[in-house]
């Protein structure tokens, strides 16, 4: 059966890795290029690269940078930030990315998930929706969590996934930064109204949290992480072995 | 020297960059001239098996890797393009394929248990069903390789080389003689996959 899968986010800023990277052993710790590479061999199962650059020079260096991340890396590769219209799903594709991650330009523009699914297919198109609880109700959050759109996120997400988005990346606004684990039961809520694979992101504090994540929500595909991996708080590998001891299909 | 052959569907991108990964010069090229010079094929493939099997033929490219394959050249399909070295295909339809190997490509929807979500996305373990398969020289049972589809081979006989489990069994790899396919892709699965591709490489015939 499918493994679980564990991928680690880089933010990406005018082509620097940023959100505080402490590695030892990499000799400039916040190159895409060198963190990619380390994550690829270290067991990772898949790559998030977010471009959270503001201008179009950033922008441009991002592209040639996933480039050469997507020519050293051979794993799956999903890129996000900035993703607008179809030409920005072509330009990343064409960089050797392998999905297409999107989320304020699906707010802007609800066409943009079915015409991207048309064109390049359901797998290809991911959702990513920033979500956080307004007087006990589920509501989707724009430009990266700052603005309450006032949808309610399952229904948005249902839709999406209706409209072609092959997997769901589901941020809890409310866990991220906390540390105190995943938001099981917003995930519970998003992965029993659809049918596509669903990412858990936002609040994973230690190698537990992915333990009782997967043994929770079976139905969760996998955990997505930035910080604790970047500081190698949780090592890939010893995570690993922990959801194998603790029977969660993994891969090696 | 490897050729990758072009035919206008899917990106040719990962392909190319793990070839060069694992030292070895591959090109890509829609020109049978130009692929006819390789010592390997690889036909590549991604989206719908009607689509692209329009456009091989369109190209002229569809009775090139017949001839090519039938000559003895080593030939490996990946993904669509293994799929498309079968009889048939029912992807939304009937298709021909290139039929250089017995069996037909079927939909998985209705065929998996319900709470299994289709495509089948991910990373899945290879059993293997020919312990002597050139290509799995550099890996072992159970290593995982990704996996992208929602349709797949059935009916493939014994060139059946490994299977994947996912509600039911899937054909994940065939070889027969000179032609090799893998439903996975080997340039997304890590190492395991880098290892395949090296297999290819020096299969000796």
């Amino acid at each position: 059966m499918i493994t679980k899968r564990i991928i680690p986010c880089l933010d990406v800023k005018d082509g620097r890795v940023v959100k505080g990277v402490n590695f030892q052993g990499l000799s400039d710790v916040s190159s895409p290029i060198e963190l990619g590479k380390y994550y690829s061999e270290c067991g990772a199962d898949e790559l998030v690269f977010y471009d959270i650059t503001a201008s179009a020079e950033g922008r441009a260096l991002f592209t040639d940078i996933l480039k050469e991340v997507a020519s050293t890396i051979f794993i799956p590769l999903t890129v996000g930030g900035g993703i607008n219209t179809l030409e920005d799903f072509d330009r990343v594709l064409k960089c050797g990315a392998d999905k297409v991650s999107v989320n304020s330009g699906a707010i802007r523009n609800p066409a943009l998930i079915k015409e991207a699914a048309q064109k390049y297919g359901d797998q290809c198109v991911v959702l990513s929706a920033d979500v956080k609880r307004v007087d006990g109700v589920f509501r989707v959050f724009a430009k990266g969590g700052r603005e309450n759109t006032g949808m309610e996120a399952i229904e948005w997400i249902k839709r999406c996934v209706a409209d072609g988005a092959g997997e769901v990346v589901l941020n809890s606004i409310d866990t991220d930064g906390v540390k105190g684990g995943f938001d099981l039961p917003m995930l519970e809520a998003v992965s029993n109204a659809v049918n596509v694979p669903v990412i858990a992101s936002g609040g994973a504090g230690c190698a537990e949290d992915f333990v009782k994540l997967f043994k929770a929500l079976p139905k969760v595909d996998a955990g997505l992480a930035a910080s604790i991996f970047h500081f190698g708080e949780v090592k890939i590998a010893d995570l690993k072995q922990l959801l194998k001891e603790n029977e969660i299909n993994v891969r090696f | 020297m490897i050729g990758i052959i072009d035919y206008g569907v899917g990106n040719l991108f990962s392909l190319r960059s793990s070839f060069k990964a694992i030292g070895e010069e591959a090109f890509v090229s829609g020109d049978p001239k130009e692929l006819s010079k390789a010592d390997r094929l690889i036909l590549p493939g991604v989206g719908a098996f009607g689509d692209a099997a329009a456009k091989l033929k369109e190209s002229g490219l569809d009775q090139f890797v017949i001839e090519q394959a039938k000559a003895g050249k080593p030939l490996m399909g990946i993904c669509l393009g293994m799929q498309m070295l079968f009889e048939k295909s029912y992807e939304y339809g009937e298709h021909e394929g290139l039929g250089l190997l017995p069996g037909a490509v079927v939909g998985m929807e209705g065929k998996l248990p319900a709470e299994l979500k289709i495509p089948h996305i991910g990373w899945n373990a290879l059993k293997f069903h020919q312990a002597d398969c050139p290509l799995f020289e550099g890996i072992q049972e159970g290593d995982h390789v990704y996996f992208v589809h929602s349709f797949y081979a059935e009916g493939v006989g014994d060139s059946l080389a490994a299977s994947t489990e996912y509600g039911k069994t899937l054909t994940a790899a065939v070889a027969k003689g000179n032609v090799f396919g893998c439903q996975f892709h080997p340039e997304k699965s890590g190492k395991v996959g880098l290892a395949i591709l090296k297999a290819f490489c020096e299969v000796k015939l």
